[in-house]
């Protein structure tokens, strides 16, 4: 069903857990649809470098694993650099994930977003790629093809 | 690393004295039923020797018994049958049926037809007062599961059958999960119709049956040659009947014994889990239920990445998690049980029978605790 990648990341998650104080965390999903990630930023505000970033997720295996990597991806990256990183780069590390799991891997993307947003808005900095970014849409916009209720 | 198949109601592995069956059969019994020389007619011999054995499993007559290519044709043949030869409009079934029933009947309310499915207590089940209520004018079928699959309750069937006959209106039982778990007996009681399936009695995939009472008008869905007394066409699948009815002969003869063992390991294994998991639920009924399902959902954690973990150790289960079901929501089961989306994405279903051991059991309850633990910790959602 997986791949030997996926499973890998979802046997051996890399960067599992929470960062205390962080500068910034991001939460999207919901229980409805049965998958939430979490994430956590440690990032250094003179360089903008992300140095820290741990995650947690309730979700399938696709889930936990497209969480797994994208953590490895973000760290080190500096904020306007992560930021280009979409879900399809994403499932291109990852190998691919059959088709209904796709969605998971927005999932990761958002979670991201939705942390650096929170960071930006904290300590007032600005991103091209969050100009018109709005919490409350992204919280709708991953299961697209589901009513919301 | 050991196998642990704990998914019985999934299907069962064949039991070598069927296998050994099903082996000589495509060996040494090709022949057609339908053909006049010895070759087919030794064909002809088995195949009502087996209708004798599956008959016999249920307190049947061997001319009430009809092979079908399964649990799911049986089904569509039971509503083609209340459609074809009684007038009327409405049918009554359950909102936690198999989509076998489900998914046919809501088909013919496109068509016109007006179904009622009637909702279930905490347990997933019906009662035949809630049956009686619902009956309509113009009502011709009435369908109720035996046991339900997902979580092993045991509907009232039979008090349901008599709510039904004594209206005239047909009742059917989609029995795949009852037969060989439960003594059933059509002599004694007033079901019209059920379904069954060989490979959830260690019997081969792709055969099954369906029982209709003699009296009952039939129809065929698969029109064809004059097999099955001409209401189900197609050659029949001779070594898959003869599979079938071995399996229904070591079901007969085992039926106490297995429901008192099987009833044992999963009460064991049912204490194993609650008594050292916090924060689960125990679904389907505490005693009217089948002898090997044990049904418990574990908060904050999802079904699929629980399946996957278990599957590492070698532990075979099922889930009726979104991410399983092949839709983004949890089974409809779990949904009209009560169960809120967050409690029902933690479901695990581990069903047992007759290859598992006392050894098996204390395995999963000694993995199961670090593997929800595990989890846990690395949920959001975790308090």
């Amino acid at each position: 069903m997986y791949n030997k990648k996926v499973m890998d990341h979802f046997m051996n998650p890399r960067n599992v857990g929470e960062i205390a104080d962080p500068d910034g965390m991001g939460e999207v999903g919901n229980l409805k649809c049965g998958d939430i990630m979490r994430i956590y930023l440690r990032i250094d505000p003179t360089t903008d470098v992300i140095e820290d970033i741990k995650f947690k997720t309730f979700g399938c295996g696709s889930a936990v694993a497209s969480s797994s990597i994208a953590t490895e991806m973000i760290m080190g990256k500096t904020v306007e650099e992560a930021l280009k990183l979409t879900n399809k780069d994403v499932l291109k590390e990852l190998g691919g994930l059959p088709t209904i799991k796709v969605h998971c891997s927005v999932l990761a993307e958002q979670a991201f977003k939705a942390a650096a947003y929170d960071y930006a808005t904290r300590h007032d900095k600005h991103y091209a790629a969050l100009e018109n970014y709005s919490p409350e849409e992204a919280e709708h916009d991953h299961h697209h093809d589901e009513d919301e209720d | 690393m050991k196998t642990i198949y704990m998914d019985y109601s999934a299907t069962t592995p064949m039991k070598p004295e069927v296998i050994e069956a099903v082996s000589d059969a495509f060996k040494h019994h090709y022949g057609n039923a339908s053909s006049i020389h010895h070759i087919g007619q030794d064909a002809k011999v088995l195949l009502q020797q087996a209708r004798e054995q599956v008959a016999r499993l249920i307190g049947a007559e061997p001319r009430e018994i009809f092979f079908t290519a399964g649990g799911t044709e049986s089904d569509n043949w039971a509503i083609e049958i209340a459609l074809e030869t009684k007038p009327g409009k409405h049918i009554i079934t359950t909102s936690v049926e198999h989509h076998a029933i489900l998914h046919p009947l809501e088909a013919l309310e496109k068509k016109g037809y007006r179904v009622t499915y009637l909702p279930v207590d905490e347990y997933g089940m019906v009662s035949p007062e809630q049956v009686a209520a619902a009956i309509e004018d113009d009502t011709i079928l009435i369908s109720v599961m035996y046991i339900n699959n997902e979580i092993g309750s045991i509907n009232p069937v039979e008090e349901i059958a008599e709510v039904a006959a004594q209206h005239g209106i047909l009742f059917h039982t989609d029995g795949v999960q009852a037969l060989g778990n439960i003594p059933i007996d059509m002599s004694a009681n007033q079901i019209s119709m059920m379904s069954m399936s060989a490979h959830k009695i260690y019997g081969p995939k792709g055969v099954g049956a369906l029982y209709i009472r003699k009296g009952v008008r039939t129809v065929p869905l698969i029109y064809g040659g004059a097999q099955e007394r001409k209401v189900r066409a197609g050659t029949e699948n001779i070594p898959g009947i003869i599979g079938f009815a071995k399996a229904a002969e070591l079901a007969r003869e085992n039926l106490t014994a297995h429901i008192e063992r099987l009833s044992g390991l999963r009460d064991k294994l049912r204490d194993g889990i609650m008594n050292q998991i916090p924060q689960a639920k125990y679904n389907g009924h505490p005693t009217k239920r089948h002898p090997g399902n044990v049904h418990v959902c574990f908060k904050y954690i999802e079904g699929e990445s629980l399946l996957l973990l278990l599957d590492m150790k070698g532990i075979c289960a099922s889930s009726g998690s979104a991410c399983t079901s092949g839709s983004l929501d949890p089974s409809h089961v779990l949904m009209n049980i009560g169960l809120t989306h967050e409690i029902a994405h933690g479901s695990l279903r581990l069903t047992l029978g007759d290859f598992t051991t006392e050894d098996d059991v204390a395995t999963v309850i000694e993995e199961i605790g670090p593997i929800v633990q595990r989890l846990r910790e690395m949920s959001p959602l975790t308090e």
